[in-house]
């Protein structure tokens, strides 16, 4: 791999459209659904976030890897990778215009296509990715192929043609964690109910001294309450959140019980589904660090950041004991929820930043204030 | 809170000087575009004549006169404003609204400061306050302290150790401050420091000049909403000034940690210091760590926040001041999406770097060496898809004979300590040094250590070398990887042509058929994300696709001026964008050319189609072929537009104004000398240069002084007045350089000759003259560096009916069409020509705003072929008297001389409208920074020559008269003696160990003006008197002591102080055009 453009490497689209470009990471086919991100940076953060299992991530900011890659054991003050979001890559394929190949940074200990090949990751460089957004915009998101695949062992047009839709998945299974997992030594503790949990979550939990175990996303709420915690939180993670219809009934049960509840994106989905809201898929989702969400109650904006494809329909919330809580500025989608009964509160976007701005941070504050209300 | 206030007062920054530019014409005119819309009427005060927000278009009440307070109070008074904006005008609004407040002018008349209160604004603009409160809000500064004098500077300096940064406070473009090594440089930097501060305090820091350089510019409305609108990167890092630095935007070499965690502290940091509009925070970043300071805060709109609208599409300055005006950010819509909020943060899916324009081989004695201090005189945005392709877009944009990083015609003599030391000690040449090390097989590395420049940066500037490297290997071989590769890292046709020895049209026509094109895209403001409602376009080889259609409606394409440099400013802008108005008005949809983030121009809603591009050849014809226009305008950009004329005639492009041939016919030096004679228009004796024998002959029968002219410059580049047979040579090698395509004329200089000018328009049969303008001062001071005055107060009738008829011929004879500039000078009742240009010129503002006749609307009508209406405005009916005034940055330039020359050296100009001369010219010196000593002052004098001494007498008799307490140097003194003037006698500079000594008299400011009248070259001893005035005037600039150069300035200068003895000086609001 080099930064010439010498190009070995094409990205097929469900439309039939193709972008011919030069192939790194790990020389393979790989299909997923084509999204793109329009943060300028945090790749190791955005990679790393289990959200983007099954997609191909595109990067809008068209130079990627200027600040190279750390290593996984460049630990934060909570003893977890300052850089990453999970132990590894996420999304099946990696999109960028320009790879860069010499990066310059302190933290840095490889380069983006090192990276990638280390943990088997197939990318295309040199692809004009604001073509190919405006593509994506105008007719949504849909199924992609990256064919860098120097044997032409692959015809990657039947690699296309036979995968399945992306909304068909349960991606949250391949993310979750297999078993329990504490972290932090404090008695107060938080579980967090796993469909693909980030790290800026955890750090969150920590940082206000409290532990967190991270549990399978099947937990039911006994096996939830053994941990006897303080508070409980659901996580993000990829997918449609209806392929998850199983783990309603515990969510519901959750959300009806005294004990402060937070949701965070797919958690958010789930809440409301749980108690009989609806979703509905974006035409290309919202996934960046510069979206404005108004707080309803206090009336101010805050720049937040954003990982999702599919919304709550706000107007089915009337049926439900959800109340609107943050709404995006931009097309008026549901952004959050609280509960009529003060114990559960939800948001659509990241207040755990990781990649983007921590404005809404104090989302965490909320949820600790309940926590800490409920144990006096 | 906004529905009470019904007008408002908006202070201007007054004339472009370094550190304060045309980035506040853009922020002045969004601000009163946006009160517009609200309904509320605006009153301005801004000397600055050549702006586009002083048009009645833009604002219907417009005051030109200074802004300072006794000025403004007088505004108040009459206007009675509710409220008042002092964050759209610079540093001269922002001291001058806190020296309104502290007067307690604001609130006698109950004007409300809107946005940022002066509280506020305080806490920024004090260094020790402000470090108090970021220290309060858990924010990290420089270790640092504010001091009031040398003694405590040092004593502080004990304490940090060298080097150390000096800071001086309410200054721009940190003037007045530096780096100090040792106890020499700080004396020196302390002393200038604590003279130029508002409140006689400078900061002394730790430097951080190795740490990282990174900006945010954050919008906060009342509520506390918050966002940062565009990060920025300087590329030079801490060592250098942002205002001379390369920035990039958004940042290039810091992780998201890093990233958010400044942002969230700048926040912060805005919200501590109560910012309500716009502000920028500026970071220092440890390299090594994820340590930060913060520098400081801009609680204004300023250069930064001007390159962050353009560079995000994100309307900085009309946003800020409707959030001044209460509205909140969720409230307001992104202007270029017309749907989404305007709270929100831009994604960038493109880069841009800015480039500063230095103008520093113009100043003899000034270093090219940069750093913490400002020289810089203008700068250009560039836009790609990579960082070497803005980069080398951005060195084609400064207009300085560079093709790119890389051309072939280069020559390294340089040997490994030179090398280094280049990379040390960095000069306005930093990148071409960077290019020449790695030439010299220098790693990227080893640069980066010796640099402090990031690495990354390196690295990609030696992406550009290798391609260099490869073209260099087979210049025979041309093939398209290999020219694909290049255009996408910024190569030009022309730069490539070079190395594979064809033509660039030729290169054009070979990569075209490889299908290598450049594509357009669109600033959108959300990576793609919205459709974008706007046309602001951008061109790059590194796309598969274009984003928009062009239209098939009637339209032209509008050529901009560029970078703004000394010899073309906010003058070009300002007709540029009033060329687009008429045309408009028209029928025509315009698209506009342009790379100046400082302009009007190009805010994308200004014309129809906005390409932020270079103005050369290749991208002119990318954009003609792309747009398909009726025609091209290039009469109103100045010299750029003007001088790609020729080579675009070549291919098929319409051009509408006067003819190729013909401009050709006026700038060619030659030709045009033939044409005057041809048509028996006077003109000083002329004669091609063709060999240095002849032009001895020539010298030899005309007699010195003669004038060497190239052909094609602006600003009187490489021209020069010539004394002597040595000079001659030396002068006329270095006129032939410049333009080699051209000729050189040597001419007689004529001396003490008046110099008039006339601006006018001409539709090839009528002629309008818009205006005769008289110079103060006597022809070989450069036109941008003298003062003028409509209407002229020498010329008798016949001198005028001869300009005109003269006029007449020339406009005829070239048929012209569209606006042309005339310069004359007058001796003896004899007039001759010494130059047309037929393009809009730098007075034709002026003109057009004491007139009252927009000249650039009969301009229009000229190029479309329309007939016009053949007159001459008649001043006589006017009753005000109008005064421009140059204004000089010579303080900013370590070195400079404020002597004046036939080159152009202030960096911006001022005028104003009294009801007589003095009226005028008086304002218009206060304007341009002059204290206007009242009576019994004090004047130091000193005259080289006896003619000139005797042809001052006069004026120093005025003076005593007076009652002005004369000093004046050892000769000056004895010549004042022996004509009954008495004058206190001081030595000489250089002669320090004498007492009187006059540099004690200096530094204790005995002063209120100095007269210094250099000596003629050509005299016996002149280096060594030359040497000793250059001191005085320079040590006089340092300290902020007005000088006079020039007998004529002189003269009106002390009849000015006389007549405002008896007089008051007016407010008069500028005629609507």
């Amino acid at each position: 791999m080099n930064n010439s453009l010498e190009y070995d490497a094409v990205l097929m689209l469900e439309d039939g459209s193709k972008f011919h470009g030069t192939g790194f990471g790990k020389p393979s086919t790989v299909v997923g659904e084509v999204v793109f991100t329009t943060g300028m940076v945090g790749y190791t953060e955005s990679l790393t976030d289990p959200s983007f299992g099954g997609q191909l991530l595109s990067f809008t900011y068209p130079l990627i890897g200027n600040y190279g890659v750390p290593d996984y054991s460049n630990y934060d003050e909570y003893s977890l990778p300052a850089h990453f979001e999970s132990s590894k890559i996420q999304p099946s394929g990696v999109i960028v215009n320009e790879l860069c190949t010499s990066p310059n940074h302190w933290s840095s200990t490889k380069t983006f296509d090192e990276w990638l090949k280390s943990e088997e990751i197939t990318g295309i460089s040199n692809i004009d990715t604001r073509s190919l957004t405006l593509k994506i915009r105008e007719s949504g998101v849909m199924m992609g192929a990256i064919s860098y695949d120097p044997n032409n062992s692959i015809n990657p047009d039947s690699v296309l043609s036979n995968a399945k839709s992306y909304d068909t998945f349960e991606f949250f299974k391949n993310v979750s964690t297999p078993s329990p997992q504490t972290y932090g030594n404090s008695d107060d503790m938080i579980v967090i109910l796993d469909f693909g949990v980030k790290n800026g979550i955890l750090r969150n939990v920590l940082k206000r001294n409290y532990s967190a175990t991270v549990v399978p996303y099947n937990y039911n709420l006994n096996q939830i309450m053994e941990y006897n915690p303080k508070g409980i939180i659901i996580s993000n993670g990829p997918g449609d959140p209806q392929r998850c219809t199983d783990y309603l009934d515990t969510i519901k049960q959750i959300c009806n019980s005294p004990i402060p509840t937070l949701g965070i994106c797919l958690g958010h989905q789930l809440i409301s589904l749980s108690l009989g809201a609806s979703t509905y898929k974006l035409q290309y989702g919202h996934r960046g660090q510069n979206k404005s969400c108004k707080d309803l109650i206090s009336g101010r904006s805050y720049v937040t950041s954003q990982n999702h494809g599919y919304a709550v329909d706000i107007d089915s919330l009337s049926k439900t004991d959800l109340k609107p809580w943050f709404v995006n500025l931009d097309d008026n989608s549901l952004e959050g929820v609280r509960h009529i009964n003060n114990s559960c509160i939800a948001v659509q976007f990241h207040p755990e930043a990781h990649p983007g701005p921590y404005d809404t941070s104090y989302v965490f504050d909320e949820f600790f204030n309940m926590v800490v209300g409920d144990s006096n | 809170m906004s529905d009470k206030i019904k007008k408002i007062l908006v202070l201007g920054s007054g004339a472009i000087k370094i550190g304060e530019a045309g980035e506040f014409d853009y922020s002045g005119s969004q601000c009163i575009k946006a009160l517009k819309e609200e309904g509320i009427d605006s009153v301005l005060v801004n000397p600055n004549i050549a702006t586009i927000q002083t048009d009645s278009r833009i604002c219907p009440k417009v005051y030109s006169i200074p802004v300072v307070p006794e000025f403004v109070t007088k505004v108040i008074e009459k206007e009675r404003p509710d409220a008042i904006l002092l964050s759209f005008g610079g540093q001269t609004a922002l001291n001058c609204g806190i020296q309104l407040n502290k007067q307690g002018i604001l609130s006698k008349y109950n004007v409300k400061v809107l946005g940022t209160k002066i509280r506020g604004i305080e806490i920024t603009e004090d260094r020790d306050l402000f470090k108090q409160k970021m220290t309060e809000s858990g924010i990290d500064t420089p270790k640092s302290r504010a001091v009031y004098s040398l003694d405590e500077a040092k004593e502080l300096v004990k304490e940090l150790g060298y080097p150390v940064m000096i800071r001086a406070a309410y200054t721009l473009g940190g003037k007045g401050g530096g780096v100090a090594h040792n106890e020499y440089e700080l004396d020196e930097i302390v002393i200038k420091g604590i003279a130029n501060s508002l409140t006689k305090q400078v900061l002394i820091e730790e430097y951080l000049g190795e740490w990282k350089q990174i900006e945010y510019e954050i919008m906060r409305d009342s509520e506390g909403n918050c966002v940062t609108v565009c990060n920025m990167e300087n590329v030079l890092g801490m060592k250098v000034h942002t205002g001379d630095n390369i920035v990039v935007a958004p940042s290039q070499t810091i992780t998201n940690r890093e990233y958010h965690k400044l942002r969230e502290i700048a926040i912060k940091a805005a919200t501590a210091c109560e910012i309500v509009g716009e502000c920028n925070v500026q970071f220092s970043l440890d390299p090594n760590s994820e340590d930060y300071n913060v520098i400081e805060i801009n609680a204004r709109l300023s250069r930064s926040s001007a390159l962050a609208s353009k560079a995000t599409g994100y309307p900085l300055a009309y946003l800020a001041a409707k959030v001044v005006l209460g509205k909140t950010l969720p409230e307001l819509f992104n202007q270029v999406t017309g749907v989404t909020t305007a709270c929100f943060e831009p994604s960038l899916d493109y880069l841009v770097v800015k480039m500063p324009r230095w103008d520093l081989k113009k100043f003899e004695n000034v270093s090219r060496k940069i750093g913490t201090q400002m020289k810089s005189v203008g700068e250009i945005m560039s836009i790609g898809s990579t960082f070497e392709e803005a980069l080398q877009k951005a060195i084609r944009m400064v207009d300085i004979d560079k093709l790119g990083l890389c051309q072939p015609d280069f020559h390294s003599d340089s040997d490994p300590e030179t090398l280094e030391d280049n990379l040390v000690h960095f000069s306005d040449e930093i990148l071409f040094h960077v290019v020449e090390s790695l030439r010299s097989n220098m790693s990227p590395e080893e640069i980066s250590r010796i640099s402090t420049i990031d690495k990354w940066f390196v690295d990609k500037i030696n992406n550009v070398v290798d391609i260099e490297r490869k073209l260099l290997k087979n210049p025979t071989l041309i093939d398209k990887s290999i020219i694909l590769d290049a255009k996408k890292k910024g190569f030009s046709d022309k730069q490539l042509s070079l190395y594979l020895d064809k033509e660039e049209s030729e290169i054009r026509e070979i990569r075209t058929n490889y299908g290598i094109l450049p594509r357009t895209k669109q600033i959108d403001t959300l990576a793609a994300e919205w459709p974008a409602q706007t046309n602001y376009l951008y061109i790059t080889y590194d796309g598969s696709t274009d984003d928009v259609i062009p239209s098939n409606k009637k339209k032209l394409i509008v050529l901009g001026a560029g970078t703004y440099r000394i010899g073309s400013s906010v003058e070009f802008d300002w007709s540029t964008m009033n060329m687009v108005w008429a045309l408009k008005e028209r029928g025509y949809d315009i698209v506009v050319v342009n790379c100046n983030p400082e302009t009007v121009s190009t805010d994308y809603d200004m014309s129809d189609s906005l390409y932020f591009e270079e103005i050369t050849l290749e991208r002119v014809l990318d954009i003609y072929d792309k747009e398909q226009p009726d025609g091209l305008v290039a009469c109103v950009g100045g010299q750029i537009a003007n001088n790609l004329v020729n080579k675009l005639q070549k291919y098929d492009i319409k051009l509408f104004g006067t003819s190729s041939s013909n401009i050709d016919r006026a700038e060619n030096r030659e030709k045009f000398s033939a044409l005057l004679d041809e048509i028996g228009v006077s003109q000083p004796s002329w004669q091609t240069f063709s060999s240095l024998d002849t032009a001895y002959e020539f010298a030899k029968e005309q007699k010195y002084p003669l004038l060497v002219r190239p052909s094609y410059v602006l600003s009187g580049a490489a021209m020069r007045v010539i004394w002597t047979d040595d000079n001659l040579k030396t002068f006329l090698e270095d006129a032939a350089k410049v333009n080699a395509d051209y000729p050189v004329v040597v001419s007689k200089f004529i001396q003490d000759a008046r110099e008039i000018e006339v601006d006018a328009v001409s539709d090839g049969d009528n002629i309008f003259i818009g205006a005769i303008l008289e110079h103060i001062e006597k022809a070989g001071v450069h036109s941008g560096d003298a003062i003028m005055t409509i209407p002229p107060r020498t010329l008798d009738p016949s001198e005028e009916a001869l300009i005109i008829d003269y006029t007449n011929k020339i406009a005829k004879q070239l048929k012209i069409k569209g606006p042309f500039n005339t310069q004359f000078i007058v001796k003896d009742g004899s007039v001759s020509v010494i130059e047309c240009n037929l393009r809009a010129s730098r007075s034709m503002p002026f003109v057009s705003k004491y007139s009252g006749v927009n000249l650039m609307q009969m301009a229009a009508s000229a190029i479309l072929g329309q007939t016009i209406s053949s007159s001459f405005h008649n001043y006589r009916n006017i009753k005000s008297v109008g005064v421009k005034v140059p204004q000089f940055s010579f303080m900013q330039l370590d070195g400079a001389d404020p002597n004046l020359g036939v080159e152009m050296q202030s960096t911006g100009e001022v005028a104003c409208f009294g009801k007589n001369f003095y009226d005028a010219f008086l304002k218009s010196l206060i304007s341009a920074g002059y204290n206007i000593p009242r009576k019994n002052g004090s004047i130091l004098v000193s005259i080289g020559g006896t003619e000139k001494k005797q042809k001052l007498l006069p004026v120093i008799k005025k003076f005593s008269k007076l009652g002005f307490k004369t000093f004046a140097t050892e000769h000056t003194a004895d010549f004042l003696d022996s004509n009954n003037i008495d004058s206190i006698a001081l030595y000489k500079i250089g002669e320090y160990e004498r007492k009187p000594n006059l540099e004690d008299y200096l530094i204790k400011r005995e002063f209120d003006l100095i007269i210094n009248i250099p000596i003629i070259k050509s005299s016996t001893n002149a280096d060594s008197i030359i040497e000793d005035e250059y001191l005085i005037r320079r040590k006089a600039v340092e300290l902020g002591i007005p000088v006079i150069t020039t007998i004529e300035l002189a003269e009106v200068f002390v009849d000015g102080i006389d007549w405002l003895n008896e007089n008051k000086l007016t407010i008069m609001q500028t005629a609507k055009q």
